[in-house]
């Protein structure tokens, strides 16, 4: 059983993604949409939490939202994988459950 | 799958600011009338929710808390509050306001429907919903 | 598999209501059901009818009306929440005693109860909000 997560605010607005990061579990997948793509990012001041406490989650971005942000996909933390809508289908079809940090 | 569902409410914005925590409680007080099985978490600002003394005279807004009172009255039993997010913002249970249920199966004892859990304990809740709504 | 869809955030404003049509076009597309949308808070005033975005604009409501008529998708609005922001379709108009009336094709405005029933009898419920 596990739980796809879904981030759509920017860590630097607002604890949902550190917040979200505290409760998955092992085996969970977090996708980032909208604004909460910039959650994706490497060289940031969250970047080092975000990568430890990913570690054992699968981290995706909504290609599309990066796309629209003039962000490229190189610039992402490592692991982190981009997915178009029907790879969002995919994960929610492949969890168990969908959990929206709003 | 069994006819029941476990739903989860999961509440994390402050009450006023925004409808959210009211529109919420109206989902749920819907909702319980579907005997599924019903649990409500309250994390990070959605704990402020709970809060004893909110008396919204000044603003002009229906207080709803004491809505969350009568929550026992519809067989709602089960409300989780994060400690971590009571801590992060120097609250404690004292501070919230008291919610109980009758037992039907223990002579309809008057219990307590709020439950202080860990951030971990918050986690093997979500974990275990098969309907999460989130506000 | 059958996927319900939450939409709690208004249109233009956020972006929920767009990216909850993208998902549910691309859950289609990949054979999936969904057999309805549930629309809360400001969410309901994607319903509509009388927004007129410039030319060069998506419209999402007429967007979404499409989706119902193409693909059957059962678009319902929470009567709470679209009375307290003032959308009424003819009936709840007339009732309410009101002049006008702004629900778009392929919307129905119905209760709370169509929510939980969507989260009953669909497999995966995915919410889109801010």
């Amino acid at each position: 059983m596990s739980t796809l997560h879904t981030v759509n605010k920017s860590p630097f607005a607002t604890q949902a993604l550190v917040s979200c990061l505290n409760h998955a579990k092992a085996g969970d997948a977090i996708l980032m949409i909208e604004d909460g793509v910039y959650g994706g990012l490497s060289g940031t001041g969250l970047t080092e939490i975000i990568e430890e406490f990913g570690k054992n989650v699968s981290l995706y971005v909504l290609s599309p939202d990066l796309d629209a942000r003039g962000l490229d996909a190189k610039r992402l933390i490592g692991g982190i994988e981009g997915v178009d809508y029907a790879g969002f289908v995919d994960l929610v079809a492949k969890h168990d459950r969908t959990q929206a940090w709003l | 799958m069994s006819d029941v569902k476990k739903f989860l409410y999961v509440n994390r914005k402050a009450p006023y600011g925004t409808i959210y925590a009211l529109e919420s409680l109206e989902v749920v007080l819907i909702g319980a009338a579907f005997e599924q099985d019903v649990a409500l978490a309250f994390l990070d600002d959605g704990v402020f929710q709970l809060t004893k003394g909110q008396n919204t005279d000044g603003i002009g807004v229906k207080n709803f808390s004491p809505t969350f009172r009568a929550l026992g009255d519809y067989d709602v039993q089960k409300l989780y509050v994060e400690r971590e997010s009571l801590e992060e913002r120097g609250l404690s249970e004292d501070d919230l306001i008291e919610v109980v249920y009758e037992d039907e199966d223990d002579d309809w004892e008057e219990k307590p429907a709020i439950k202080v859990v860990s951030r971990a304990e918050m986690a093997d809740v979500m974990a275990d919903a098969d309907v999460v709504l989130s506000f | 598999m059958k996927i319900g869809v939450l939409v709690s955030e208004g249109p233009y404003t956020h972006e929920a209501a767009d990216t909850a049509y993208k998902f549910v076009t691309a859950a289609l597309a990949a054979g999936h059901e969904v057999p309805r949308v549930f629309f809360y808070h400001d969410g309901v005033n994607v319903a509509t009818r009388l927004s007129v975005p410039p030319q060069d604009e998506r419209n999402i409501q007429q967007n979404w009306s499409a989706l119902a008529k193409e693909h059957g998708v059962d678009l319902v609005v929470c009567i709470a929440a679209a009375q307290r922001r003032g959308m009424l379709d003819a009936n709840e108009a007339e009732r309410q005693g009101k002049d006008a009336h702004n629900i778009a094709e392929g919307f129905r405005i119905s209760g709370l109860g169509q929510l939980i029933e969507m989260g009953i009898q669909t497999d995966r419920l995915v919410t889109f909000g801010d």
